[in-house]
């Protein structure tokens, strides 16, 4: 028989207010196994911890129940207690009669009664549980970054300065992502590309960075610390070793697509490079566009390559590496802009999206930074900017807030204005939300210096009329329709989780929210961590963020990443599945219900990877014979809980 | 005047979504009545019809299973077979005679402390007219 200690906190009123906390104790002291039972101000106390660890010692209990708040908060306080007891610390387990009792009932008889059960309850699971020694794995020292924006950029960069090796995977030809897009970025209007180019290049020189463009994660298999990892890499059948960047096969190119840099804005040949500081600095065959790699479709490009950089027989390559832990940073997408009908998107040539705008703005664009419009070339006088556009629209869009479009309509109006000082900035707007260092202030400036004119209302329809733009909208603050004879309209189309970002949630086995943007593991305390131990998010795959927010939630992601990396070894919590080979008969149940591929069939009986194994349990309740179960959770510990708990 | 008859209950709550639920419950000031005693589980998944019958057959008048919604299990596709196992247990125990209500799943994350809530409220309030439950008790 186990020699038990109950330690009942008052948590001052907490606990004590609503439960008889001496009652409690003393009937604890009546149940079998329970050598020592008594009740403290504060259990959590440095004074409360030492009773424990005295109690241990003195009533050579080998077991304790402390009957408190929830377990997510003070279990490794209490356990590591118990350890220092000399205690192993899974004979340590929380009663919880805090959240789950106290603090919500009143009756003080009822409260009381229910905590007795609570505790009895514990005491029943302890009494069974196991001395458990955490599981050791090794660690890969090798991290691996999955997308080449800013935010996998500035983890790449972290991790590589830190001292490991980085693997940099992005599915378009260059790295960049969507900020290399920008014009110029809010607040301070300094120019998007020259402060990300450095970047770039630090991150393809760095010599712990192994650059991976044009690739895609294909699979994914292991656990934290060892993960297996097949990339796929697209063949862009130009050599860039080879390639002088001379400009002359895109000169011979009969074909021309959208250019996805521009969104549209511009053409693009079926060989290309995406823009001038493209890196790596080379040029990419879109094997979708080109009609064919055979010198007798085509093959232009091929003939005028005097380096003979352009090689035909390139073939995909699968390439396998071995990491320890996964940064996500997969970005953002725009809303798809055919759902928005009524604002005449891909109707009417004027109506663009915000990043359609940047380009516009941006003195790499397809305009060198002139404000143009894209139907007839003249400089529009009259814009209207729609914030919110599939934005806070639960009943037919997206029902969050995509957080930046307020400020980047605030700082489109003001490029307009720099651009064009005779015209007229509109913007339509729900709310403006401009939390941030300098964005109440760059908001104020945008209205007081360049006249930009808000209007709070939605805009209802937008229609060509007589070669303007007509604008049908609402002022709510003076109750009046608002009609506008634009000549170009912006939409601030809501951001998306990035296209194919789902699939990738899928391989990674890490949780998707409502909207489809990654889960992280808590909402305030775990902020850039998956639920899938050892794997990361960061920057706008996780929701809608600004660059420094992008930025800052990398370094974290990288950060957490270097508290893996920088182990010898990781330890795993032992509460896995054991398996009783005398009962087991090997029908391979569990193995198919398992979620993490941890149970395998061996020799006619199933074999538990207990670094796999998360513990969860679901193959315990599918066998029928009871022969795999959890340690320290066993069937006869929850029968024995479930009399506890019905006062049996 | 007869006591009015209070049902006993167990809830199995999975560790990461419903507890956490009934926790914030606790933070946030809520009330519910106090018929509910919980057993934290890692994953519905791991709630085994036995263990249901087994709260029965001890002698409650109620029981509930919960867990992350479906989609949004931390074990990725715990609460799948869940559904699937509670669903064909329901049946299982209606086939036997108890009143359906008496057992009941629901799905509670973790920020859903006024969910979990009602969730009691309305089971306990169910469960009152009822009666004791003597279908499967042991001893009645």
């Amino acid at each position: 028989m186990k020699r038990t200690g109950v330690f009942i906190c008052r948590c001052g009123i907490n606990i004590a207010g609503t439960v008889d906390v001496e009652k409690v104790a003393k009937e604890l002291y009546k149940h079998t196994g329970v050598v020592h039972s008594e009740d403290y101000i504060y259990m959590c106390s440095d004074p409360g911890q030492n009773l424990i660890v005295e109690a241990i010692k003195e009533k050579k209990l080998d077991s304790v129940i402390i009957a408190c708040c929830s377990p997510t908060l003070h279990e490794t306080t209490f356990r590591n207690a118990a350890k220092s007891a000399g205690l192993n610390p899974f004979q340590c387990e929380i009663a919880n009669i805090r959240e789950q009792c106290s603090w919500v009932h009143k009756d003080m008889e009822k409260a009381t009664e229910k905590s007795i059960k609570i505790t009895r309850s514990a005491v029943e699971r302890v009494r069974r549980n196991e001395s458990l020694e955490p599981i050791s794995i090794p660690v890969t020292r090798k991290a691996l970054v999955i997308g080449g924006g800013i935010s996998g950029i500035q983890s790449a960069l972290d991790l590589a300065n830190s001292g490991f090796e980085v693997i940099l995977v992005e599915r378009s030809p260059s790295i960049g992502g969507h900020m290399i897009q920008l014009s110029e970025t809010f607040p301070t209007l300094d120019c998007s590309q020259c402060i990300l180019t450095p970047k770039m290049v630090e991150a393809s020189k760095h010599p712990k960075i192994n650059l991976m463009t044009y690739s895609e994660v294909q699979e994914i298999s292991g656990y934290v610390g060892n993960f297996k990892v097949k990339i796929l890499k697209k063949p862009t059948y130009v050599d860039p070793d080879k390639c002088t960047l001379c400009d002359e096969c895109t000169r011979v190119c009969p074909v021309v697509v959208p250019n996805e840099f521009d969104i549209g804005l511009t053409g693009r040949r079926a060989i290309y490079i995406p823009f001038p500081q493209s890196i790596p600095a080379t040029y990419t065959l879109d094997i979708k566009a080109c009609p064919g790699l055979l010198p007798i479709a085509c093959g232009k490009c091929e003939d005028v390559c005097e380096p003979n950089a352009i090689d035909f027989d390139m073939k995909p390559e699968i390439i396998e590496e071995e990491v320890g832990t996964i940064i996500a940073a997969t970005g953002y997408d725009l809303y798809e802009k055919e759902l928005m009908s009524e604002y005449g998107y891909g109707k009417y040539p004027d109506v663009l999206d915000g990043l359609q705008f940047e380009r516009l703005c941006s003195a790499s664009g397809p305009t060198m930074g002139k404000i143009l419009r894209p139907s007839d070339h003249k400089e529009p006088k009259e814009v209207v900017f729609v914030q919110c556009v599939g934005s806070r629209d639960p009943e037919l869009h997206c029902a969050y807030c995509s957080k930046i479009c307020c400020m980047y309509t605030a700082k489109h109006a003001m490029l307009f204005k720099h651009h064009v000082h005779d015209g007229q900035a509109y913007i339509f707007y729900i709310d403006i939300r401009s939390g941030g260092k300098g964005y109440e202030e760059f908001v104020q400036r945008a209205v007081e210096e360049d006249g930009v004119l808000y209007l709070r209302g939605k805009v209802s329809k937008i229609f060509g009329d007589k070669g303007k733009l007509k604008v049908w909208g609402v002022d709510t603050l003076s109750g009046k329709d608002i009609e506008i004879d634009a000549d170009m309209v912006v939409l601030a189309m809501a951001t998306r989780p990035s296209k194919g970002a789902e699939e990738l949630a899928k391989k990674l086995k890490i949780a998707i929210d409502k909207d489809g943007f990654l889960s992280e593991a808590h909402p305030k305390l775990r902020p850039v961590e998956s639920v899938t131990s050892g794997m990361f998010l960061a920057g706008a795959a996780q929701a809608p963020k600004d660059i420094p927010e992008a930025v800052a939630q990398a370094s974290g992601a990288a950060a957490k990443a270097i508290t893996i990396l920088s182990q010898e070894r990781l330890y795993h919590a032992p509460t896995v599945a054991m398996v009783n080979v005398n009962l087991c008969t090997g029908c391979e149940m569990c193995v198919h219900v398992c979620p993490y591929d941890a149970l395998s069939l061996k020799d006619g009986k199933v074999e538990v990877n207990e670094v796999l194994c998360e513990g969860c349990g679901t193959c315990s309740a599918t066998c029928l014979r009871a022969a795999i179960q959890i340690k320290n959770l066993t069937p006869l510990q929850v029968h024995e809980m479930i009399k506890a708990c019905l006062g049996g | 005047m007869a006591e009015e008859f209070e049902p006993k209950i167990v809830a199995f709550l999975c560790k990461w979504c419903s507890s956490a639920g009934s926790d914030l419950a606790g933070v946030t000031r809520m009330e519910y009545p106090s018929n509910v005693v919980p057993i934290t589980v890692m994953c519905s998944g791991s709630v085994s019809p036995l263990y249901i019958f087994s709260a029965f057959n001890k002698g409650a008048d109620g029981v509930l299973v919960s867990g992350c919604h479906p989609g949004d299990c931390h074990y990725i596709k715990g609460n799948f077979y869940t559904r699937r196992r509670i669903t064909m247990v329901k049946k299982l125990l209606e086939y036997i005679g108890l009143e359906p209500q008496r057992f009941q799943m629901s799905w509670v994350s973790a920020a859903e402390g006024t969910k979990y809530t009602q969730i009691i409220k309305d089971f306990v309030k169910e469960l009152k007219p009822l009666g004791p439950q003597t279908k499967l008790r042991r001893n009645p």
